[in-house]
Formats: C-alpha cells, sequence, structure tokens
C-alpha cells in the first residue's frame, strides 16, 4: 500500500489531525420537546466527530431519561412567541396537543429520532448519560425508573469531576 | 476542485482530497483511500460502502450514520469500530463521496 500512496497526489484529509482530549458536557435542564433536542443533536454530532461526549439530566430535563415520561415530551405554544400566535390560543385545550404532534411530524420528516431512539444512537456512538441526584430525590425516582443507558445517579460535585477539562454546554 | 492521480488513474478530488465525481470511484481506489487514513478494508467494511454508493444516487446525499444505521441495518456501534473517531466522513471519503449534510 505505500507504494500506491507514494503514487498519489491527491492531498489526504487530516482526520485525526489536531486530535486533542476534547469533551464535551452538556446538561439538559428542560422537558419541553423543543428543548430536548438541541443537546442531542450537538451530543451526537460532537461524538461522530470523535468528541468525548458526556449529557447530564437534571430538573426538568429529568423528563427525557425517565421511562414513563421519556416518550411523550411536549411542546407548548404557551409564553413562546416564536410559534407566532396569539398567546392566549396557548392556553386553549388540546393546542399543546396540536402543536407537539405537527412537531414530532416534523422532526420525523427530517428524519431526525423521536428521543428514547436518539439516546440509544447517542449511547451506542460511546456517549455517556448521566442523572442529577438532586432532581432524582426531589421526584422521587430511583435508577430503575430511567432509561437503562444512564450510568448513574451522580451528584453536582461527580459531574464538575467528569466535565473536567470539558467544553460545557447549559441547555 | 482540482484534478490528481490516485493510483495511476486520473480524479477530481476537493481541497480536502475527496473525490468529487460518483463516476470515477473504482472499488481499487477505494482500498488506496482507505489505506491513505489508515483502514485496510474488510468484508464488513465493504458491506457498508456498497451501501454508501447505492444509497448517494437515491438520496443525492450522502447517509448519515442514522441513516446507515436504519436504513442500511447497520449497527451504529460498529460502525464507529470500524472506522473510528469519524465514520461518516471515514466512510464518505472511503466511498468516493462528500462529507454528509444531515445533522443526525
Amino acid at each position: 500500500m505505500t507504494e500506491e500512496k507514494v503514487e498519489s497526489t491527491a492531498p489526504v484529509p487530516n482526520f485525526d489531525g489536531g486530535e486533542t482530549d476534547r469533551k464535551l458536557a452538556i446538561i439538559c435542564s428542560k422537558g419541553n420537546l423543543d428543548m430536548a433536542y438541541p443537546g442531542l443533536v450537538l451530543g451526537n454530532a460532537a461524538l461522530g466527530e470523535g468528541i468525548e461526549v458526556h449529557l447530564f439530566f437534571t430538573f426538568w430535563g429529568f423528563d427525557m431519561i425517565t421511562k414513563k415520561r421519556m416518550n411523550n415530551l411536549k411542546l407548548t405554544p404557551l409564553g413562546n412567541t416564536a410559534m407566532h400566535m396569539p398567546q392566549g390560543l396557548g392556553g386553549v385545550p388540546g393546542v399543546t396537543a396540536m402543536a407537539t404532534a405537527m412537531m414530532r411530524k416534523q422532526i420525523e420528516a427530517v428524519g431526525v429520532p423521536e428521543v428514547p431512539d436518539f439516546l440509544e444512537q447517542i449511547v451506542a456512538s460511546g456517549g455517556h448519560l448521566w442523572a442529577c441526584k438532586m432532581s432524582a430525590d426531589m421526584m422521587k425516582l430511583e435508577k430503575d425508573d430511567l432509561y437503562d443507558a444512564v450510568e448513574g445517579i451522580i451528584n453536582a460535585s461527580d459531574f464538575i469531576e467528569i466535565a473536567d477539562g470539558a467544553q460545557l454546554l447549559f441547555i | 476542485m482540482t484534478t490528481a492521480t490516485i493510483n495511476g488513474s486520473e480524479v477530481h478530488v476537493d481541497a480536502e482530497g475527496f473525490l468529487t465525481d460518483y463516476d470515477e470511484w473504482t472499488e481499487e481506489l477505494a482500498q488506496v483511500l482507505a489505506a491513505n487514513i489508515g483502514i485496510e478494508l474488510t468484508d464488513e467494511h465493504w458491506d457498508v460502502i456498497r451501501f454508501l454508493r447505492e444509497d448517494f444516487p437515491r438520496q443525492g446525499e450522502t447517509a448519515t450514520i442514522r441513516r446507515t444505521s436504519t436504513v442500511g441495518g447497520f449497527d451504529t456501534k460498529r460502525l464507529f469500530v470500524l472506522f473510528p473517531k469519524k465514520p461518516a466522513k471515514k466512510m464518505a471519503y472511503i466511498a468516493g463521496l462528500p462529507k454528509p449534510r444531515g445533522c443526525v
């Protein structure tokens, strides 16, 4: 193969160049359907670039990894001016369900998985999932209540240790 | 885009070295491209590369990891083993395709 390399005049992509111990830690603190995705998309993209990724789920973000809730995240137009509809409409019964269904369809249309499938892909790509201890205690949830691939329920200082040297995102 | 010679064949490549003309790719070239980035192609690699090649004309873009796994039926974990660190880009490079455009 070395002979063939010598004959080549084409550049070779520098896939491993600039390789560092780059690391990304993302704090997922929201449980709305729309706010679940930024962390998942970015974490997944980072894994695809060979970066070590840790996702820490806290407070409302716990819904993303709670077995009973993770399939049922919602989007509400209430208080969200970017939905461009009269604010009063957001409180009308059924509007949240409608907005949620619409968004799910749009997400599916662009080939992006549902939250549980997305977590599965992230774990298969080498990502690490962590649950916040304080949130678990407040919500009276235990490891068994959480998505199986969550590696542990850890406290804030544990997370700070894990995030040592990482770039940090709070979502 | 420039012209380069790889293993005796004249091909078009972009600034990074990705082939830019779908039809200029051959299996022999793929061997060289793979070797360039330290990958020795096994049957398992070939299955993935062939899927990417077949999928591209249908979709008009290179399959992402997600698509390779859901449509191609390849295990995500294995893709990271076969094409370490940056599977999507390495797969595309060997298959003579552009980098995937999709986010997921």
